[in-house]
């Protein structure tokens, strides 16, 4: 993208009045989308951008520009915009390590361009709706969609880090509207991962669409959720994102050294049952948050966060981790070129326990089986977090009933970690998308079957 | 775009619109091409601890290319304004509509005869402020947190940020519009502690210029949020009124407006669908979308098709009156365009949606107290949480996190968390018994003003 002799000399151009570290993050992203909707392919789209972000570190303070324009004009210009606020600063010059090119980025897979590959996606698409609709005469409407990007990225930096990355990813979801006496519910199924085409010989877009229309089916049956505080149990797979809340945002860095998280101070305590071994690991196969390299250049690791209830270690980015003299954990992650980076979970999950799925439930007198969850969202200073439920049922004498509508869950992250008293094996991942300060990036979740042994659900029952 | 270029747009925008001119004249017989193009400049402040974390300054520009060829669409989008980069991206979209399925009511906008009303949401005095003076606002706004009140413990961050956008929009069937916005905000988050917790409380002031932007209001309204709930303990459960703070009122509107949009109603999305002229709120109920008044955040002359923005009205005394339709959701449904195409940037295709909504303020003129004062007993929400998670326009269901105050012989009493709220939003409307006539225009597309609701359920203790 950019040669090696240029970004050292924009590099130079970063530090010439100063600072302690100076970064180029280039980026080339391509994106292809279709969606059928109401029957009919209603649009594809194509979109590309490139850029780089330059940023200045002097002192406690970042200097950042972006620019659309990779020449060496464009750079050195961005540089100077960066390098503005150092000016003022007045820091000393430093010495820019020599560049260390590392090995080139893996395959991950086969982009879907061409022709051929526009009529490969308008087939999944109807192949969707048209299963989707043979679900059952309440179906009203179907929605497919397909997202594809590829995402090649340079990060060179003074410290002497030169790496770069290849990031494929690929989207299929399918949403549903069943109507009847109770009126509209929506059914939504998504698959993702970082793969090109290879998706579809993963997955079926036939079982996603039966599923996201046998959920909307499901909930037109379904009564008001209970209101106040009840045992939960999660199906496996059933989002993950229980954690991700509860305390996946509070154990990141930047909240950390704010004194803005429940869980500062706390390494080495116990903050969860035993029963929690949580892990943030951005090398996991294919899942939704996996990449080479973060949007830094370090590449990515498995970090154990709370191993058998102990808080064990937070998740760090470069600046977080050199103001506490230790090494990024490989979390520092940008939505693009145009964005700084902070510090960002990847995939997060809870490893799988010892016990049967089924009898956690049969064990369950009266409580609420959540099969499905949508998103969810956390204030880190106070623990509270809400997450939402999309396919959920009662238990009533240890066997799942009736369904339930959609509402949304709240607990205390660091009281909820303590009551989970059930793990079972059944461990699966779900992609997802997690927004933080205005920046989205995709995630992984998971997790095991399990019990909460009390969460309030937000529903209209009294 | 090089940041050689970080100039402020420019005043006519003349320069994009020959831009957008010269991609729609390779129109050829029988094509309908529409360009989107954008510019805009943005500068980012981010202060703590008395000192500038982060600060950002940056030009963007792109453009988003839209072909109709026989009744069938194609998009593309690129973030450059390069004339190869640009050939390229007219190219794709022209490619991506051989593969859409041919439908009659594809069709770009054409112009309707409405005139674009007067709009002026632009601060000439904005491009002149120096960086130097912005990074002194944001330390101040920072310094002012720090030490308003003894139990603010930490800043967690003071972002200042403001916007310098121009676009331009050209068809081939006669559309050829220009407009451009300034903006800007002060945001404050700040925690208070009593030795005994954490409570956290959010700020902001916005305005079209630097002038409009003050620390004050961002860092009183954040430290007033954070101190009243400390102290705060889980809520009880009950059925009983909320008065939602005009953030949070802002917020449902802005969920009830996407089950107004007449995509979402045409397609059976919306539970409002087949409901016009019937009664779906209270009868004090009368909510408007009016992009032209320029006091609305998102106020624009044009829509994102580039017809002339009008003002709908939406609900009327309770009775559904209106959707809010685009051109091709329009045609769909058998009607005109009401200029109610809203984009979200170079890189989406239109869609309908409301810019501006404003309920009518109850004939009582209550301010916020007065609304407490009416409703006497209840909860008073000063925030939530999981929107995007717990509130469907589709179904209607709604159950969010609630963070608050209970209303105690008609003032705030005592602070509650971990809650939910529970009802539907069918439900809501017609619940409606008290509107504010404190109206503050808000970041979004709804303007903020108290609003209480009966009989929502409370889901805690």
């Amino acid at each position: 993208m950019i040669d090696q002799p240029v970004l050292e000399r924009v590099l130079g151009e970063a530090l010439r009045h100063g600072g302690t570290f100076a970064e180029v993050f280039a980026e080339d992203r391509s994106t292809s989308s279709a969606l059928l909707d109401d029957g009919r392919v209603e649009q594809l789209s194509s979109g590309h951008d490139r850029g780089a972000g330059i940023r200045v570190v002097v002192g406690e303070t970042t200097g950042f520009a972006h620019t659309a324009d990779l020449s060496e004009a464009g750079l050195l210009a961005a540089a100077r915009a960066a390098a503005a606020v150092a000016r003022s600063a007045g820091g000393a010059r430093t010495v820019t390590a020599p560049l260390t090119p590392a090995a080139g980025p893996v395959d991950r897979g086969t982009e879907a361009t061409g022709a051929a590959s526009k009529a490969d996606v308008l087939e999944l698409l109807k192949r969707a709706d048209d299963t989707a609709r043979s679900a059952g005469g309440a179906i009203s409407q179907v929605q497919a969609g397909y997202g594809g990007s590829r995402r090649r990225i340079l990060v060179a930096n003074s410290d002497g880090v030169h790496h770069r990355d290849d990031q494929m990813r690929t989207r299929f979801s399918v949403s549903c509207v069943a109507v009847g006496d109770s009126g509209m519910q929506t059914g939504f199924e998504t698959a993702a991962r970082t793969v090109g085409f290879e998706l579809f010989d993963e997955i079926s877009v036939e079982d996603l669409a039966n599923e996201a229309a046998v959920r909307a089916l499901t909930k037109l049956a379904a009564r008001p959720a209970p209101s106040g505080e009840l045992p939960v149990v999660l199906a496996g797979g059933s989002g993950g994102i229980l954690f991700h809340e509860a305390c996946g945002h509070g154990l990141e860095a930047d909240h950390i050294a704010k004194d803005a998280s429940v869980y500062t101070g706390k390494v080495g305590q116990l903050v969860a049952s035993p029963l929690v071994t949580l892990v943030d690991d951005g090398t996991v196969g294919t899942e939704w948050g996996t990449a080479g390299i973060d949007d830094e250049g370090r590449p990515s690791q498995r970090n154990v966060l709370i191993e058998n209830g102990v808080l064990t270690d937070y998740m760090w980015d470069f600046l977080r981790a050199r103001a506490d003299g230790r090494a990024s954990s490989g979390n520092g992650r940008r939505q693009s070129y145009q964005h700084l980076p902070m510090v960002r979970m990847t995939n997060t999950f809870l490893l799988p326990g010892a016990d049967d799925p089924a009898e956690i439930v049969a064990q369950t007198p009266k409580g609420v089986y959540v099969a499905k969850l949508g998103g969810g969202q956390v204030n880190t200073t106070t623990g509270d977090f809400v997450f939402g439920t999309t396919e959920a049922y009662l238990i009533e004498d240890g066997k799942i009933t009736e369904p339930l509508r959609d509402a949304n869950l709240i607990g205390n992250g660091p009281e909820v970690l303590r009551r989970v008293d059930a793990v079972a094996d059944d461990f699966a991942m779900t992609p997802g998308t997690c927004g933080k300060d205005g920046q989205s990036v995709p995630v992984g979740c998971g997790q095991a079957t399990l019990r909460i042994t009390g969460v309030t659900i937000g529903g209209t029952a009294a | 775009m090089a940041v050689d270029e970080l100039a402020p747009p420019g005043g006519d925008g003349r320069a994009l619109l020959e831009v957008a001119d010269r991609v729609v004249g390779r129109a050829t017989g029988g094509e309908g091409i529409e360009a989107y193009v954008v510019r805009g400049v943005d500068t980012e402040i981010r202060a703590y601890n008395g000192d500038v974390e982060a600060l950002t300054s940056a030009t963007s520009a792109g453009i988003g290319i839209r072909v109709v060829r026989d009744g069938r669409l194609g998009f593309a989008w690129a973030g450059s304004l390069d004339p190869e980069v640009i050939e390229r991206t007219l190219a794709e979209a022209r490619d991506n509509a051989e593969y859409a399925t041919p439908d009659e009511h594809v069709r770009l906008a054409v112009p309707d005869g409405v005139a674009a009303a007067t709009v002026d949401v632009w601060d000439a005095a904005l491009p002149t402020v120096d960086t130097e003076a912005k990074v002194a606002l944001a330390l101040d706004t920072e310094r002012r947190a720090r030490g308003a009140d003894k139990r603010i413990r930490q800043v967690d961050s003071v972002d200042y940020g403001d916007g310098m956008v121009e676009a331009a929009l050209v068809s081939t069937t006669g559309i050829r519009a220009t407009w451009r916005r300034t903006s800007g905000y002060v945001s404050a988050s700040v925690i208070a502690d009593d030795g005994a917790g954490s409570q956290t409380g959010g700020g902001y002031s916005v305005g079209r210029g630097f002038a409009d932007i003050d620390p004050a209001v961002a860092v009183d309204d954040a430290v007033e949020r954070a101190v009243r709930m400390l102290g705060a303990t889980k809520g009880a459960s009950g059925r009983l009124t909320a008065v939602f703070d005009r953030r949070v009122a802002t917020t449902i509107l802005g969920v009830i407006s996407s089950a107004l949009s007449g995509e979402a109603v045409i397609k059976g999305r919306s539970f409002f669908a087949g409901r016009l002229g019937e009664s779906v709120a209270d009868p004090m109920v009368t909510l408007v979308d009016d992009p032209t008044d320029v006091r609305a955040y998102a106020a624009s002359a044009y829509d994102g098709e580039g017809l002339a923005c009008r003002r709908n009205v939406l609900i009327d005394g309770g009775t559904l009156r209106q959707f809010l339709y685009d051109t091709e959701s329009a045609s769909r449904a058998g009607t005109t365009s009401t200029g109610s195409a809203v984009r979200g940037g170079f890189a989406s295709t239109p869609g309908a949606g409301a810019r501006a909504l404003l309920l009518a303020p109850g004939s009582d003129g209550l301010d916020q107290s007065g609304v407490l004062a009416a409703v006497g007993e209840g909860l008073f929400i000063q925030s939530v949480t999981g929107v995007h998670s717990g509130v469907n326009p589709i179904s209607g269901d709604f159950s969010v996190g609630v963070e608050g105050l209970m209303i105690r012989d008609g003032v705030l009493a005592e602070p509650v968390r971990e809650i939910t709220v529970a009802s539907t939003l069918q439900r809501m409307l017609h619940s409606v018994v008290a509107i504010g006539a404190d109206v503050e225009w808000l970041p979004g597309i709804a303007a903020g003003q108290t609003l209480a609701i009966a009989d929502v359920q409370v889901s805690g203790t």
